[in-house]
């Protein structure tokens, strides 16, 4: 069983009365453990796809199976547990609180899971996570007085606090200079080796698509190139084995 | 826990934009402390009301003889003199309603002490039972008269402390002698200060003697009129019961031959006083005294049915009733008016919190998707909102409470701490915050996470 599994999934908007199909029939895999950049022109449906797999929204017809569950099916609140514990999100304008400091930006996250921690354990956690994308000395600082990547670096602290086993990352790039961005899609690619967590980066820059392991591209509204994940490479994470010959992880 | 921590991200929240909080805020401070100061002063008065008036004597009753009338002309109350001392012992027998009751006979005249004169105000003939029923039961020196005194006409009196003050200017009165009407009294003693009544008129003009030395030995007869220029014309013109006891050295007991006693079934009318004074048992029997009075009294006279009764019985709780009601007629009107600004105030945090909520929908779709509830959101937003109202509260009992101290201070009128009106206005205060923050909340909660997270 596949980490992701989309099946004939269509997404139709409402305007009013004209129906407008934006996802026509979309059905892809993603494999535990790879890192995947999700392609598209604007226009393409490539955030309507990320939104689906993210939980933010419904299709309106097909099946998404989610680590052997079907998500499609759930409502609201469980949509918004299932982002809690299984998601974290990453941003293209880092989506950080306002006068608000980075270690409070990062335990925010926690205070929606059902407080099994206290509030110390918390701030304990954010700092460990903080520490850990390097940020360890800009605990107190709030997101005005960050550069942007630093900004973005908190986003991925509070995207990880959780230690979700996926983090969908909307344009984590595009607010940022080239030397920044190789610097947080080289994070991404280290959560994703050594963590171990699956990594689905949307976007449109063929550059940061270069890192991935994968492009799945999607073509007005259908998957026009890698849907799915490798069968050996599947078949050898299940199996707990030695890495399949197309992967670059192991090093 | 989980509302600490709620409470916190609302505290977070505010402290983002204090100045708008504050602002926000004040309304409510505005609002409750209106409420508390209103309320503080009003249950002040109206504490202050009822001690002036149990300081005239709680529940008392005064029963007073009725009118006479000659050719259609009335002479108004107490121009008959139909009341006796039998009357006043009958009512506390038989009334299980009174708790006491006293006799009063009245003069006004000069008392001299020394080189040194003075009119009181009040010079009552009574018995000790007069203080019990008002209140006067502490006396600022000596004893009360008893009993004894009121059987055998002593010559003692009780004086009040303007009386004191004016006859003996610092001595103490007690064992000293002064004359009234050229009597000798012994002061017994001194009441305790009562002050001005509610009208303004001293209280403490006064002196108190037995009943029986001042009908027998000062004034010589029951005055109908304590303007003693009025007694004789009633006397002479009008066929009334003063005839009874004419002169001015009437006999302790009318003389009544054997078979006079024999013949004359009717109690007889030892003496006539000019009013009684009772006290009901509590404010709630009161209607129960005056019915059983009136009723011992009309069978007492021997009054028919349908005749009409020969006194009148003059009831204080109509007037306690007027201005307790009165009292609290203002507060509630003023209560009205702080609880119009309450609602200025809580449209003002709803105002704020749709601006909020506005402003920060960004904020709400990035907690949706990292794994906020509907409720959640919903939650956060009416907590900020009841934060707010709470905060605002209790800045306004503090408010509230320091402005009526203050009132008490400068313009010195009476505030009494009301716990009910603080209970009252943190209970308002939240609810504010739950009524008027809910809409903003509720539409913080609707909002979608995808929209909101692309909102500009």
């Amino acid at each position: 069983m596949e980490l992701i599994e989309l099946r004939n999934v269509y997404k139709t908007y409402q305007l009013g009365d004209i129906a407008v199909p934006v996802l026509k029939g979309v059905s892809l895999t993603v494999a535990r453990g790879e890192l995947v950049a999700l392609m598209g022109t604007s226009g393409s449906g490539k955030s309507t796809l990320m939104n689906i797999l993210g939980c933010l929204d419904r299709p309106t017809s097909g099946e998404y199976w989610l680590d052997g569950e079907e998500v499609s099916v759930f409502s609201a609140d469980q949509r918004a547990l299932l982002r809690n514990r299984k998601f974290g999100f990453v941003f293209q304008n880092f989506n950080l609180l306002p006068r608000t400091t980075a270690l409070d930006n990062v335990a925010m996250p926690l205070s929606y899971t059902a407080g099994h921690l206290s509030e110390r354990q918390a701030r304990k956690q954010a700092r460990k996570v903080l520490e850990e994308v390097g940020l360890e000395d800009r605990l107190d600082h709030e997101p005005s007085q960050l550069s942007g990547g630093q900004q973005q670096r908190v986003a991925i602290a509070r995207a990880l606090v959780n230690h979700p086993p996926l983090i969908f990352a909307d344009e984590p790039t595009g607010n940022l200079d080239s030397h920044t961005s190789a610097e947080v899609l080289r994070m991404f690619q280290q959560l994703n080796e050594q963590a171990g967590i699956t990594i689905i980066i949307v976007t449109h820059d063929a550059l940061v698509a270069k890192h991935a392991q994968r492009i799945i591209r999607i073509h007005d509204g259908l998957i026009v190139e890698g849907a799915y994940a490798a069968g050996a490479q599947a078949a050898a994470r299940r199996a707990g084995s030695a890495p399949a010959p197309a992967d670059s992880r192991g090093a | 826990m989980k509302i600490y921590r709620t409470a916190r991200t609302a505290m977070t929240a505010l402290g983002r934009n204090p100045m708008r909080a504050l602002l926000t805020t004040l309304g409510i401070v505005i609002g409750v402390g209106a409420v508390i100061a209103m309320m503080e002063i009003g249950t002040g008065s109206s504490a202050a009301i009822q001690k002036t008036i149990a300081t005239m004597g709680a529940n008392v009753l005064l029963v007073v003889p009725g009118t006479a009338a000659s050719g259609g002309v009335s002479f108004g109350a107490g121009s008959v003199t139909t009341l006796t001392p039998q009357d006043g012992e009958a009512i506390l027998r038989d009334s299980p309603a009174v708790r006491n009751v006293a006799p009063i006979v009245r003069a006004r005249t000069q008392v001299v002490y020394g080189n040194r004169n003075w009119v009181p105000q009040q010079m009552l003939g009574t018995t000790a039972a007069f203080l019990d029923i008002r209140d006067w039961t502490s006396l600022a020196e000596g004893d009360a008269f008893t009993e004894r005194d009121v059987l055998n006409a002593n010559k003692v009196c009780l004086i009040g402390q303007t009386l004191a003050r004016e006859l003996f200017q610092g001595e103490s009165p007690v064992g000293k002698e002064i004359r009234v009407k050229n009597v000798s009294f012994r002061v017994v003693g001194v009441l305790g200060a009562k002050g001005a009544n509610m009208m303004g008129s001293d209280q403490d003009d006064i002196l108190l003697t037995p009943w029986t030395t001042l009908k027998y030995r000062v004034t010589g007869s029951t005055l109908s009129n304590p303007n003693q220029s009025a007694a004789g014309s009633t006397s002479s013109s009008v066929n009334t019961l003063n005839k009874l006891y004419p002169g001015e050295a009437p006999e302790l007991y009318p003389k009544q031959s054997e078979t006079q006693a024999a013949n004359t079934p009717l109690p007889v009318r030892f003496a006539n006083i000019d009013q009684l004074l009772t006290a009901a048992r509590s404010p709630e029997d009161i209607p129960a005294a005056i019915e059983q009075i009136s009723e011992i009294l009309r069978e007492r006279h021997r009054i028919r049915d349908g005749q009409p009764d020969d006194f009148t019985i003059r009831d204080m709780t109509e007037m306690t009733n007027t201005l307790t009601s009165t009292t609290r007629l203002m507060t509630n009107l003023l209560l009205c008016v702080a609880m119009i600004s309450l609602v200025v105030g809580g449209v003002g945090i709803m105002n704020i919190m749709l601006v909020s909520v506005t402003e920060r929908t960004r904020e709400i779709g990035l907690r949706m998707a990292v794994g906020a509830r509907a409720r959640d959101i919903l939650r956060q937003f009416l907590v900020e909102a009841v934060v707010l109202c709470l905060v605002g509260g209790a800045a306004g009992i503090l408010v509230g409470h320091g402005g009526s101290r203050l009132v008490e201070v400068l313009l010195r009128w009476p505030v009494a701490t009301s716990l009910p009106a603080i209970a009252a206005a943190v209970l308002v205060s939240a609810s504010v915050g739950i009524i008027f923050g809910f809409y903003p909340a509720w539409k913080a909660s609707r909002l979608d996470p995808i929209d909101a997270l692309r909102y500009e």
